[in-house]
């Protein structure tokens, strides 16, 4: 467990040209991964590049630059699915990793409407369990079902460390459980949970398995299969990819069994005027014209993090997430919001300041150039579990370094003095 | 930009001294929302007996300093007001605020408020400013509908 070298950092940093901004008059420390990554410069270069000479309809027409493109999409699938572990056709293109689980939350009502297919379909008083941790990503299109369907919300709780147990999970499991929804990683916390084990269990019981791998993609080793879920949603522009574009991966079983939610044309083979036939996924979930140019820029983003090496990325982060760590933890008057021990957890960390309110944090360490993340991240009903209403928070990239550490915990250490507080 | 135009002294003391703090009974309090950040500010208007004039107001919440010291200012400049001396106030307050810089507080009619005025340089932090006033305005619009 390394960081990178200074030179390796430093040919790193030379790719993302946004690290060379400076804000307000001081150069630019982002530790702001976890909301949005930056972008690699080659990957958007090769991104532009496609689109000012390829750019062609995808799926139809029969010239050559609608088959070349058709071709270039479909060989980014192939390499984002390589990436992430998982055949082509197991990855359905969507906007973002929220519209991901809104799909399946949206296939689940519809099922539910008809009764059918069965392990979508929910009846009154059936349960849906989620973790305390949740981004409301995945928290709010199952509300929307349990109030369409009159499905209860089961909430698995986390310990005061902000650690989510197996053990927590099982106490809200019941025979009625039909869906469980968890994160691969909190966004508030970044505590990695036992979500395979989570998975086998929840499974055993005919459970649909959703997962939230947003925050641990790209900061190490993704195998979706790994998790054993049937579902998982991702982001790309939380790996270094475009915004716009996201992926539901779910199994093959899955896939075929959820209904088609939007429709339209490139999703279907037959067409009459009272029915028609699709497709098998994943192009019954991608009616209309896909997204063509971020699929080329994502893949492209993924290759450049596979050239880097995803072990030595870890690595790097998992190091010097541990110096942040420490170092916030070491300042006075400053509390770190899931300090539990003996968990794995990624290079974030997010934290409260006593007496100074996080957008107030938030603008001192912007005036010394650092981009931190102030708000309830999304996450409300955690803070709330955990006596805040929002915090500041620090999360690493592939491109972070000690230094941009060191500035960090620097200006938080002089964040109280700034507004008055002894 | 510079940090300590938004953050001038007067805005940290009033972060702490919290003019009208402290909610009562009655009157017609509106609660405010920011979802940014989930701050929350609940603020009642108190007007005399022929509705015409602004005796005080109560407010309490969870906010930054910006929002606090804005509640605060607004309790100490604008108590004494006459409801149409404190619309036109508060929609130059409004002006300012939104300005992008453009548009500083008079001293001279904004007292302390003044202070404020580099908050329209970080237009992240206009609706710190404005929560109170949003607050005031409705709480305002509340007790009209009551009358008619």
């Amino acid at each position: 467990m390394s960081q990178f070298t200074p030179e390796k950092s430093a040919a790193i940093r030379a790719e993302f040209p946004q690290l060379s901004e400076h804000l307000n008059g001081h150069p630019l420390v982002y530790l702001d991964t976890a909301a949005t990554s930056l972008r690699p410069r080659i990957a958007v270069d090769i991104e532009s590049e496609f689109a000012l000479r390829h750019t062609a309809a995808v799926n139809r027409g029969a010239h050559t630059l609608a088959a070349e493109a058709t071709e270039a999409f479909d060989d980014a699938r192939a390499a984002i699915a390589s990436f992430v572990g998982a055949r082509p056709n197991q990855l359905v293109f969507t906007s973002n990793a929220t519209e991901s689980i809104n799909l399946i939350a949206l296939a689940v009502r519809l099922a539910t409407a008809v009764g059918s297919p069965a392990r979508f379909a929910l009846t009154a008083g059936d349960e849906i369990v989620v973790s305390e941790a949740e981004h409301h990503a995945n928290l709010i299109p199952w509300q929307e079902v349990a109030h369409q369907t009159g499905a209860v919300i089961r909430v698995a709780p986390v310990t005061d460390g902000g650690e989510l147990t197996v053990d927590a999970v099982v106490s809200v499991l019941s025979e009625r459980t039909r869906i469980v929804a968890v994160t691969a990683v909190s966004n508030v916390l970044g505590i990695v949970n036992p979500v395979r084990q989570i998975a086998d269990i929840a499974r055993a019981t005919g459970a649909l398995v959703v997962v939230d791998a947003c925050q641990s993609a790209a900061h190490g080793r993704l195998d979706v299969e790994s998790y054993g879920a049937d579902f998982v949603a991702l982001s790309a522009h939380k790996m270094y990819g475009p915004t716009g574009i996201g992926v539901l991966w779910g199994t093959t079983a899955a896939l075929d069994e959820m209904p088609v939610v939007l429709t339209g044309g490139s999703m279907i083979t037959r067409v009459d005027f009272d029915s028609s036939d699709y497709l098998p996924a994943p192009a019954k979930f991608e009616p209309g014209t896909p997204r063509l140019t971020q699929a080329i820029g994502w893949a492209e983003s993924l290759r450049y993090i596979e050239s880097i090496g995803v072990d030595s990325i870890a690595a790097h982060e998992e190091a010097l997430g541990a110096v942040l760590f420490a170092g916030v933890a070491d300042i006075p008057n400053v509390h770190i919001l899931g300090k539990g021990t003996g968990v794995h957890r990624v290079g974030l960390v997010s934290f409260a300041v006593d007496g100074v309110h996080p957008h107030d944090v938030g603008q001192y360490l912007d005036s010394r150039g650092i981009a931190a993340r102030v708000g309830h991240h999304c996450a409300q009903p955690l803070h709330k579990r955990l006596g805040v209403e929002s915090s500041t928070r620090f999360s690493l990239g592939l491109y972070s370094t000690i230094d941009d550490v060191d500035i960090a915990v620097a200006a938080l250490a002089d964040v109280r003095e700034y507004f008055g507080e002894r | 930009m510079n940090l300590d135009d938004l953050y001038q002294q007067i805005i940290l003391d009033h972060n702490k001294k919290r003019v009208g703090y402290g909610l009562h009974e009655g009157g017609f309090p509106s609660h405010q929302y920011n979802p940014t950040c989930g701050d929350e500010l609940t603020l009642t208007v108190r007007l005399s007996d022929d509705g015409t004039t602004i005796t005080g107001f109560e407010w309490e919440g969870k906010g930054c300093s910006i929002s606090q010291a804005s509640a605060s200012l607004m309790t100490s400049e604008a108590t004494g007001m006459t409801v149409s001396e404190f619309e036109l106030f508060a929609n130059g307050f409004r002006e300012a605020m939104r300005s992008r810089g453009t548009i500083a507080l008079d001293e001279e009619e904004y007292g302390d408020l003044a202070a404020l005025s580099g908050v329209s340089k970080f237009v992240a932090r206009v609706k710190c400013a404005m929560l109170a006033w949003v607050a005031a305005e409705d709480s305002l619009h509340l007790t009209r509908e009551s009358l008619n």
